[in-house]
């Protein structure tokens, strides 16, 4: 276990490098701190006199570390737009984005496992063909059309008027088919909580949950789908495997096979791969606080792009990479003390 | 793999077309309904955006044809369309059934090319990992993790950004279409590269290659002439996958605005440019470019989904 | 009334292609004790056979036809629950790998226990107990620290004997052992088999035994079956068969064990190969690989290629072959001339 621990740590620490080189080397080449500090006017010896008394001038290397030493001080500079440190803006920003994430992580969780579990087990069933279409419908749509369906849908509603409005039955599957719309598809809405420090809760209040609900639905869309389609995959595999037999010819019933025997062994790779994911799912924030102008991290992100304001997105960049390498690690230690090959070899077999 | 469109040996080109017809593959194609139904869409969809400048009644482009007045006109079903624009107009008058003729054209241009650069790379690296083994196969697979565990989105993003940071806004879009070849091309590599990795491997071992190298073949032959044909038909099935995979990626970073500009859109900005309309009551302008986005990549995922039941080869998991 | 008792036994596989033909007419009985070998290429049909007993053959497979009854009771038809309660408890399985059949999660003592209590009310400490007990049985050693550990930390010898342990566990009537051997090192081969057949002994306990192997169906079982492309070519007491095989087919896979070959010439091999299940031949279907479909005259055995053979007694066995019964035709008629 303390070799695999040691292995993995040094994995995290060398991603960890990358992305701060990879950040630095985005800041060197793009940010021009003198230029932000004393604007066009200043003539050209000025600003070199200033270059030389920031360090600008020093070798890549010596720059780097200075950037390194900084960084893991807190310090990734000033955000030319917010005009406060990148970090505290960061710090802002995150709690919108980790609600997001764990209200769409709570869905993914909550349908994945018993539908992905179910349509392998039975895989005629038309509710698991309905659900293995959904999938491949839900990973055909991209991330905002989705949120942008769920707004028309929900927040602004719709008007069917296919059946003939003058028979009963056609009224009723029009207004069947109609949607009020009025869920909130705008930001975080006024109900936040305050927790603590920087952190308010959309969590606490039922305006606040209203407001997370549409959301996480479309950020949860993009996963969810892959999440059963892969369950289903390793269980399908996993109840093939001869051990699976073996407990059939033990006499053991089947709910203690499909959930002690199988479910076990399928939920392994799901974890790695999971832990990817959760990669994946804070690149899709960007979209999907894009489309709902949820004032998280991606949103920030983005403007900051269009703002060219570097700062913010260097350290936007390291946070994400800490937040990647954290969730990877834990990912990987979750692997190791659910699967009991792992802990004697070093590395899962 | 014992699939017979993809085994390695060497056939004359009429041997190959009778094979195709003699093989599983073309006899389930005949027997499945939605493969031949996805086939026949897909192929529609890249037929019309082939022929855009044909099938389309006004030039998108041309800023000469569009009329500001005609703006934000509904699709002929709803009251106060009008019957010169079928599916209506967006934002700036543009005719909505010519834009998106072109914009499907920009996304399959973008969605093919940069499938072909992360082929080109994921097959180079893939084999040179799989092959060589050793330190080589140890940096490009740790290479590729950590790309991946980065989310390949999340990649394209930030070199998207910063590439646009770096060369200006301007000259961004003017090689908008390059631009994104190239940032999704290489985000993506690291999924051929572990699967062509892993067929390597896999073919390795079997006899073939070590008869080849005693009879003294040298290395770059035996990869290219005997492992390489043997690893097509996972590269094959992956390849649906990843073009769907890269028309998404370049219609998000069109979203985000990283990707094709509004003067020349592509399916992805298009549905940007309309959602802007969404509140007032405008939802064609971005729902009708989303819906054929949806279609498109539907199609290839459930080809892809087909392919990958009928060929089973082996596919790098996760 | 013997124990076990299988009479025209026929699975089918629903393939896309169409229906195939794993099994047909299989015939035999396992009296209490008594120990039954199954012999045949791979492919032959026997661990379809072993699997059906209990039905527990995978999907596209099920049982088109036939009885199988155990201890007075018919299995065919049986609920799942009812089927159940005999798996594992009064019949047992050994299965062929014993790195792929116990589940790498879960520790030698959970899948000993979980055993138990399917079948049994019983509190998990005396389950324990019993657990413990039958791996001192097939002698592993230092066994209390077994319970605790994963498969992956165990030797495929030593995982083959949880897995004997596993199906002593309910004290059987039957253990059915398919190529119980066969993915061990062959210095373990014979130390596993020896101890299953102990087992067996002492607790006076009927064995099905699937093997290839000749030689441990000669040392192990009182009766054989021969299979070919799931059907039962020659049937009888083992000392019988091995002795003085009637069916070519069996003469052959006798003429290949290398004990047989003088030293210094070829191996005798029966040529060609077998048959897939859905490509049979017509009439015999070892016909096409048979060196007696011409008879020793030069004439041709027509039948052969026509006909399936039926069952002829010879001795205490069956042959299903049509040169065996054309040569006991021919002995009965020269009896009946000489007075």
């Amino acid at each position: 276990m303390i070799a695999f621990l040691t292995k993995r740590l040094m994995h995290a620490l060398l991603v960890m490098f990358i992305i701060s080189v990879i950040a630095f080397a985005i800041q060197d080449n793009l940010g021009d701190p003198i230029q932000q500090m004393v604007g066009q006017s200043v003539p050209e010896s000025e600003r070199e006199a200033l270059r030389e008394q920031f360090g600008l001038n020093d070798p890549f290397h010596v720059q780097y570390l200075r950037f390194a030493g900084n960084a893991l001080s807190g310090d990734f500079g000033t955000s030319y737009f917010y005009r406060e440190p990148a970090l505290e803006v960061i710090a802002r920003h995150l709690p919108a984005t980790l609600e997001l994430v764990f209200g769409a992580t709570l869905l993914i969780v909550l349908l994945s496992v018993p539908i992905g579990v179910y349509s392998a087990i039975k895989p005629r069933a038309w509710i698991s063909r309905f659900f293995m279409g959904a999938s491949i419908i839900g990973i055909s749509i991209p991330v905002f059309l989705t949120a942008i369906l769920l707004i028309q849908v929900f927040s602004i509603g719709i008007t069917v008027s296919l059946f003939p409005e003058s028979t009963a039955w056609g009224a009723w599957l029009n207004g069947l088919l109609s949607t009020d719309g009025g869920m909130p598809s705008f930001g975080r809405g006024q109900d936040l909580v305050p927790v603590i420090g920087h952190w308010e809760t959309n969590l606490a209040s039922l305006g606040g949950l209203t407001h997370l609900v549409l959301p996480s639905v479309a950020l949860a869309s993009i996963m969810l789908p892959l999440f059963i389609r892969l369950i289903r995959a390793e269980m399908m595999e996993v109840l093939q495997s001869e051990y699976v037999k073996f407990a059939r010819a033990k006499g053991i019933g089947v709910r203690r096979i499909y959930f002690v025997h199988a479910l076990k062994n399928t939920m392994l790779p799901v974890i790695t791969v999971g832990g990817v994911q959760i990669g994946t799912m804070v690149a899709y924030t960007i979209l999907t606080e894009t489309v709902f102008q949820w004032p998280g991290m991606g949103l920030m992100f983005l403007d900051a792009i269009n703002r060219a304001d570097i700062p913010l997105i260097v350290a936007y960049l390291m946070i994400v990479g800490v937040i990647f390498v954290v969730t990877n690690t834990l990912v990987d230690l979750i692997y190791g003390l659910v699967n009991p090959t792992v802990k004697l070899t070093g590395k899962p077999a | 793999m014992s699939t017979p469109s993809s085994s390695p040996a060497a056939t004359p080109a009429g041997g190959r077309w009778q094979r195709l017809r003699d093989s599983y593959l073309w006899y389930s194609f005949k027997r499945d309904r939605g493969a031949q139904l996805c086939l026949a869409t897909l192929l529609a969809l890249v037929g019309m955006a082939l022929l855009a400048p044909w099938l389309a009644p006004t030039d998108p482009y041309d800023l000469a044809q569009i009329d500001i007045l005609a703006s934000e006109l509904p699709p002929f079903w709803i009251d106060g369309s009008d019957p010169a624009y079928t599916l209506g107009t967006d934002a700036q008058g543009r005719d909505l059934w010519s834009i998106i003729l072109y914009g499907t054209r920009v996304s399959l241009l973008i969605g093919f090319g940069a499938v072909l650069l992360q082929a080109l790379l994921g097959v180079v690296f893939g084999l040179l990992a799989g092959y060589l083994g050793g330190r080589v196969d140890a940096l490009l697979m740790r290479l590729a993790d950590i790309q991946l565990s980065f989310s390949t989105l999340m990649v394209a993003i930030v070199v998207g950004a910063v590439v646009k940071a770096t060369l200006g806004g301007g000259f961004y879009s003017d090689y908008a279409i390059l631009m994104l070849i190239l940032i999704i091309g290489l985000a993506e590599w690291p999924q051929y590269a572990r699967t062509v990795r892993a067929s390597v491997l896999a073919e390795k071992r079997k006899e073939y290659v070590d008869a080849a190298k005693v009879m003294g073949l040298k290395s770059r032959r035996i990869m290219f002439r005997h492992v390489l044909p043997n690893t097509l038909s996972p590269i094959f099935v992956i390849s649906t996958v990843q073009i769907a995979n890269a028309i998404i990626s370049e219609a998000a970073l069109s979203f985000l605005g990283l990707g094709m500009p509004e003067t020349h859109p592509s399916l992805g900005s298009l549905i940007k440019a309309g959602f802007d309309y969404l509140q007032s009551g405008a939802w064609w302008i971005t729902l009708i470019p989303g819906a054929f986005l949806v279609v498109l990549v539907l199609s290839i995922n459930l080809l892809g989904d087909w392919l990958r039941d009928v060929m089973n080869p082996r596919l790098y998991k996760g | 009334m013997a124990l076990l008792e299988v009479r025209d036994l026929d699975v089918r596989f629903a393939l896309r292609q169409g229906e195939v033909r794993a099994l047909r007419n299989i015939n035999f009985t396992l009296d209490r004790g008594e120990r039954l070998g199954l012999v045949g290429e791979s492919g032959a049909g026997k661990s379809v056979a072993a699997f059906s007993l209990l039905n527990l053959i995978a999907k596209p497979g099920y049982i088109a036809g036939g009885s199988i009854r155990f201890d007075g009771q018919e299995l065919i038809g049986l609920g799942e629950r009812r089927l159940r309660r005999i798996r594992g408890n009064r019949v047992s399985m050994i299965f062929q790998d014993p790195m792929m059949t116990l589940n790498p999660v879960l520790t030698i003592g959970e899948q000993m226990v979980e055993c138990l209590k399917a079948h049994r009310r019983i509190a998990s400490r005396e389950a324990r107990a019993i657990a413990l007990h039958k791996l001192q049985q097939v002698q592993i050693p230092s066994p209390e620290t077994r319970l605790d550990q994963y498969p992956h930390e165990l030797s495929g010898g030593m995982r083959q004997r949880v897995i004997i342990a596993i199906a002593l566990l309910l004290d059987p009537d039957i253990i059915i052992a398919d190529e119980p051997t066969t993915a061990l090192d062959v210095t373990i081969q014979a130390e596993i088999m020896t101890l299953l057949l102990e087992l067996c002994e002492k607790h006076n306990v009927g064995l099905i035994l699937i093997t290839h192997d000749l030689g441990v169906v000669s040392q192990v079982t009182q009766r054989m079956l021969v299979m070919y492309a799931g059907r039962v070519i020659e049937a009888g007491p083992t000392r019988e068969i091995i002795n003085d095989p009637q069916h070519p087919y069996t003469q052959g896979l006798m003429n290949a064990l290398p004990q047989m070959a003088t030293p210094g010439s070829h191996l005798n091999q029966i040529r060609g190969s077998m048959p897939p299940l859905s490509q049979l031949p017509s009439g015999c279907a070892f016909h096409p690989r048979c060196d007696f479909v011409t008879r020793a005259d030069g004439s041709e055995r027509p039948a052969c290629s026509r006909q399936v053979p039926d069952f002829v007694a010879s001795g205490n066995c069956r042959v299903a072959c049509h040169m065996v019964a054309e040569m006991l035709a021919q002995e009965a008629a020269t009896e009946e001339d000489r007075p």
